[in-house]
């Protein structure tokens, strides 16, 4: 990484906003092939949704291992200023030369943390530790993460105390700065690459499905954290309201997708993340029952090798038909499934240990410059002129490599620019 | 290069606390005589580096040895150039984290691994940049709507582009189309297509140069300086790129393999052959040419299916919906059955199928398509099981259209190098067993000639190496455009079944990697996943013996071979993952900072305990970039495991040379593990197979263990996810305690 004080003065660079896999890629690939880049991201953290994904389809492989090349690939390259914590406050310009200003909210914590954690343990503040959902607790002062990028610890500024200074005072490497405030920078950029994303559609919004009224219903983003040996069970899938182990789950496929009151789109990846989630659930129990309730069974491409697979290996149950209600058994706290099964030509009430609602994707498109268009789902449907482009699942709902290759070509669109206004071309 | 090393320990983030930071000084110190010893209670702090810099500056020390945390942490502290030697020694997360304070093993621990890198610096030189003209060109391979898009972008980004397609005219599949899939909101309509606007585009752009009637006979070189050969007829000329990608398409599934009883019948069309019908101007019945007032579209018709295409092609379903919407506009009273398995329509295009699933005259049913006959009034009747009415139905129609899935156009490289070293075999006739297991193999691959494409002058094939179904093996999920051949990049239909919109987007990402392999050529720079490295294999090859295995265990095929046998390398090719290195017996392939030596002198420095001790000694080679950093998250989770282990980091345990096993069983070392990646099908290996291919080599050093009466029980290798390091203390010590129950090495003390 540059010296953020002093990279891009010459106003060539690339701005990428979002930090997660699609803006990482785009920042990584723009700079590896010879661009200035300046990637911001919101949160303190890279690597957005899939930094808390157990395992990515079809290869079941952990997104870490991708992560851990991509950030070596981008401390290794001079060329990439990241600002963590930071959004873009206004956008003024024309392609080749535009001003961003991005607004960089404290972190309180310098690049001089060593990670060695003592400010953690005397931190008297506990709060919900959102990456894991909120299902544990961390300290106000806390690592975002086991694997963060940057790994640099970090202060929650709604939950720490303004009379404490415990942290400050235990750290030997005078890396914690109480007094940082929010600062203003002002960049001269030649493009500008959106990547802000995607957010989990709001499953309390689904009224039958009984999402945040019974305790074992959950969603597919808190089952992945579920199942990650770093989340808030270790890895081991439980029943939220006891802690005991599931005899029967049920996936119910489409919550609020391809629905006029909820999302109408398809999110494209659900059924095959839900049949990816079924094998973390038979790994774990083998005895347990899996049913999957859908509408359309969509993997696409090579996904459906793995689809075939999935469904075979892990024993699952599919049941073509839209899920009615889910109701909570009063002390039990079961859950009963009442369903279409569309194949059987009736109604069907099953009773389960869990039910995860494969939710969908909604895109994160609200600070988007008016020269994006948007479509009526908030989906960018067309790049803001030759300058300004959208990238990743702002853009459409797509898996992680579909995200990548679009990044990566979004790379190579802002990079235009930058050889237009170079007179390269 | 005469080495000035300074040794530099940190006694933060606990070290200090933990271990005795003088008696370390005093290894480097005294016992290694280096000429700067500093230790820090902060060395990552400013005065720290500062003091490292200084002592470089002013030629105190040439080459550093860090001490301090992981190597991944802090990498931007100390980072002094690309050139500089800098080892670093992981006292914290390796030992000040993960064994108790104060303890002598613990400290030992530490000593060992001081002394381990201080032997590896001693070795290290800095690397050469490689420093070759480079062209800017690429070259594109096919000229359908994927490689006009890449030609287009890439010109646009100040590259010249040569643009190759084999028919006479640019357009490909798409060119003969006359709407495309919705891409615009509302999403509800087909819309015109637009390819023609872009190849006017690409005929017009000064920086691209369009060959049809076309092809690539041969491909020369590397990555920076492809000789390309390009044939129109009679005509050949040989032009010079830095990069290629490949976008040669796909092609329909052969509708002469479908087994479906009736889909031969004159009234059954393909697909495609109905987006040829429509293009033409209408679309009417083939057998008689009346109006077409009723069709039922088979969906997945040899798709989805372990006999046919064990995938789904993506879009046929909505391709069927476009010819729907087009039947429907040519006759709006006309009937539609739309038989399917699943309505695969994601994303936005979810609202095109719901406008249409809506039209009164549209039936869409879940079911299975069993036969097609000819009735009496010339109708097809199709009948259909499984239909959601329950019993098996039989509807007739005046056209029934299979919806039929794409197949790459690629060629298998695999298959083409094995028959054209059988031709070899059958040619040398040295052994009868020999020529007639070859004869059997050219017999079985021969219908093989002819189908290469880029004609590569590799040894290890022709193409770029595919998977089972015929797609280039470019399928990681984090990387999708990586290959086994540097600077070739596949993109579009042939890479992955996909729409026009989606491949118009995979040509930019394609370009983009071919004009970063070229910019990272010119700075003799590696590309990924050690994108930046400067470091490249050097060959001794007056030691050579021919054994070839280097060639053959390449994954990106960087070594070709002469007539003897020798190995050519071809640097720009290379991915610098030490592959080779593993592979060869004679040890002479070796980079400027790692090398067989290099890794033998850590294992040296290791100081073993003699066999009344108690004390046994285990050696884990693991992969740097998934087990290593698994083994720092047990130091950061403050996870403590057996003290007896050194752990020494690879570039990729592919590049493990079994040298360094018999040199550490012969010291008296009691056990070797390797961590690596998970190989096989869902293969983790960034480097394609360097596990699987240090495991192989595993299973030869067994059989030499047991030979030298030593348990093959002492070497172990095992499969390490990153995110698996809660799993490292239990994996260390279960495997000390198997090797303790061995007994100590026998080899000791001698």
């Amino acid at each position: 990484m540059v010296n953020l004080d002093t990279g891009n003065e010459e106003g060539d660079a690339i701005l990428v906003v979002g930090g997660g896999i699609a803006g990482v890629t785009s920042a990584i690939e723009a700079a590896e092939a010879g661009c200035q880049v300046v990637l911001v991201e919101k949160s303190a953290y890279l690597g957005g949704h899939v930094a808390a994904f157990h395992r990515y389809f079809p290869k079941l492989c952990p997104p870490p291992c991708g992560l851990e090349i991509d950030f070596r690939r981008l401390q290794n390259n001079p060329r990439i200023t990241v600002y963590t914590l930071a959004e873009v406050e206004s956008l003024n310009g024309s392609p080749g030369n535009y001003e961003a200003v991005i607004r960089i909210m404290p972190r309180y914590v310098t690049a001089a943390c060593t990670l060695c954690g003592e400010c953690e343990r005397v931190c008297p503040v506990e709060i919900p530790d959102a990456f894991n959902c909120g299902i544990t607790k961390t300290k106000a002062i806390h690592l975002p993460h086991r694997m963060a990028f940057p790994a640099q610890y970090m202060i929650d500024d709604d939950a720490c105390s303004n009379d404490c200074s415990l942290c400050a005072d235990t750290c030997r490497y005078l890396a914690i700065d109480l007094k940082q405030k929010e600062t203003k920078k002002t960049l001269r950029v030649a493009s500008v690459v959106f990547a802000t994303g995607w957010a989990p559609y709001d499953a309390a919004k689904i009224d039958n499905l009984g999402f945040g009224t019974c305790a074992n219903v959950v969603t597919n983003v808190m089952l992945e954290r579920m199942a990650a040996p770093d989340g808030p069970t270790a890895g081991r899938i439980v029943r939220p309201s006891d802690g005991k182990a599931p005899r029967a789950v049920a996936f119910v496929q489409c919550a609020g997708s391809r629905d006029r009151n909820h999302l109408p789109y398809c999110s494209g990846v659900c059924c095959t993340a839900s049949l990816k989630q079924a094998g973390y659930i038979h790994s774990q129990y083998p005895e347990a029952k899996i049913s999957m309730f859908y509408i359309d069974l969509r993997t696409p491409g090579h996904l459906e090798d793995f689809a075939s697979k999935a469904i075979a290996a892990n024993g699952i149950e599919l049941i073509k038909g839209k899920v009615g209600k889910v109701q909570e058994q009063p002390v039990s706290r079961d859950l009963l499934v009442t369903a279409e099964d569309v194949l059987g030509g009736r109604k069907i009430a099953r009773e389960y240990d869990i039910v995860v609602l494969a939710v969908g994707i909604v895109p994160q498109s609200a600070g988007l410059p008016g020269c994006v268009a948007l479509d009526e789902f908030g989906f960018a449907s067309t790049n803001g002129g030759p300058g300004v482009l959208a990238a990743g699942c702002v853009k459409r709902p797509a898996e992680v490599a579909v995200s990548i290759r679009d990044a990566t070509g979004a790379a190579l669109k802002a990079m235009q620019s930058v050889a237009g206004r170079a007179n390269h071309g | 290069m005469d080495k000035r090393l300074g040794v530099y320990i940190c006694g933060g983030c606990s070290i200090g606390e933990s271990l005795d930071v003088d008696r370390l000084a005093k290894v480097a110190a005294t016992g290694h005589k280096v000429p700067v010893c500093r230790t820090h209670a902060c060395l990552c702090g400013e005065e720290g580096v500062a003091q490292i810099r200084g002592d470089l500056t002013g030629g105190a020390v040439n080459a550093i040895v860090i001490a301090a945390c992981s190597p991944r942490a802090k990498m931007e502290c100390f980072n002094f150039g690309s050139t500089q030697i800098v080892e670093r020694v992981n006292l914290r997360e390796h030992v000040a984290w993960s064994h108790p304070p104060k303890d002598e093993d613990s400290q030992a621990l530490a000593e060992d691994y001081l002394r381990m890198g201080m032997a590896k610096a001693e070795k290290m030189e800095p690397p050469e940049p490689l420093s070759e003209t480079i062209s800017r060109a690429i070259l594109v391979v096919g000229g359908g709507v994927t490689g006009i898009n890449a030609a287009l972008e890439g010109a646009k980004a100040g590259h010249d582009v040569l643009l190759v397609e084999k028919e006479p005219q640019l357009g490909g599949f798409l060119g003969g189309l006359k709407k495309v899939f919705p891409t615009h909101p509302p999403y509800t309509e087909a819309e015109d297509n637009q390819l023609a606007e872009k190849i006017s585009a690409v005929s017009a752009h000064p920086r691209i140069k369009v060959f049809c009637s076309t092809q690539v006979t041969r491909t020369e070189g590397q990555p920076g300086m492809f000789d390309v050969t390009l044939r129109n007829g009679n005509d050949a000329e040989t032009h010079r790129v830095g990069a290629i990608v490949m976008a040669t398409g796909w092609k329909p599934y052969d509708r002469a393999r479908l087994t479906l009883p009736g889909c031969d019948l004159p009234d059954v069309v393909t697909n495609v052959e109905f987006e040829r019908m429509a293009a033409a101007g209408s679309v009417a019945r083939p057998s008689d040419g009346q109006p077409v007032k009723s069709a039922l579209f088979v969906q997945c018709a040899g798709s989805r299916d372990p006999k046919h295409l064990s995938y789904c092609s993506s879009v046929c379903c909505m391709s069927t919906l476009k010819e729907a919407e087009w039947l429907r506009a040519q006759n709006p009273e006309v009937e539609i059955f739309i038989i399917y398995r699943d309505m695969v329509t994601p994303g936005t295009y979810e609202s095109y199928y719901q406008s249409l699933q809506n039209h009164a005259l549209n039936f869409l049913m879940k079911g299975s398509v069993t036969s097609l006959e000819r009735d009496a009034n010339g109708k097809v009747v199709v009948s259909v099981d499984g239909s959601l009415i329950g019993s098996p139905i039989r509807v007739a129609v005046d056209m029934v259209v299979l919806a039929t899935g794409m197949v790459p156009n690629s060629a298998d490289n695999d298959a083409i190098r094995t028959l054209r070293d059988a031709r070899r075999t059958v040619e040398r006739n040295e052994s009868e067993t020999q020529r007639a297991e070859a004869e059997k193999i050219v017999t079985l691959l021969q219908d093989r000639d002819g189908t290469e494409i880029l004609n590569l002058s590799y040894r290890q094939g022709p193409d770029l190496p595919v998977l089972q179904n015929g797609f280039p093996n470019s399928h990681f999920v984090c990387f999708p455009y990586e290959t086994q051949r540097t600077g070739i990049y596949a993109a579009g239909a042939v890479r992955s079944p996909m729409d026009s919109a989606m491949a118009a987007e995979d040509a930019c990402g394609a370009m983009l990697k071919a004009i970063q392999s070229v910019q990272l050529a010119t700075n003799g720079q590696a590309v990924h996943p050690r994108a930046g490295d400067l470091s490249y294999p050097n060959f001794a090859l007056q030691r050579c013996t021919m054994c070839k295995r280097c060639t053959v265990e390449c994954p990106f095929g960087a070594l070709d071979e002469d007539e003897k046998g020798t190995p050519k390398f071809n640097p720009y090719r290379c991915r610098r993952c030490g592959i080779c290195m593993g592979a060869c017996p004679e040890r002479i392939i070796s980079f400027k900072n790692y090398s067989v030596d290099m890794i033998a002198s850590m294992v040296k420095a290791i100081e073993v305990p003699d066999e009344f001790e108690d004390k046994p000694r285990i050696l884990i080679f693991a992969c740097e970039n998934d087990a290593y950093p698994a083994l720092d998250q047990a130091g950061m989770m403050r996870a403590t495991y057996d003290a007896s282990v050194r752990v020494i980091p690879l570039r990729c345990l592919g590049s493990m040379n079994i040298v360094w096993i018999a040199d550490a069983l012969s010291r008296g070392i009691d056990g070797v593990m390797l961590m690596g990646c998970k190989f096989g099908d869902d293969y983790q290996c960034h480097f394609i197979r360097g596990s699987e291919l240090a495991n192989r080599r595993l299973e030869n050093v067994k059989d030499t263990l047991e030979r030298l009466q030593l348990e093959s029980g002492r070497i172990e290798l095992v499969q390490l996810g990153i995110d698996e390091g809660d799993r490292v203390p239990r994996i260390i010590d279960d495997f000390v305690a198997r090797v303790r129950e061995l007994g100590p090495n026998p080899y000791k003390g001698f």
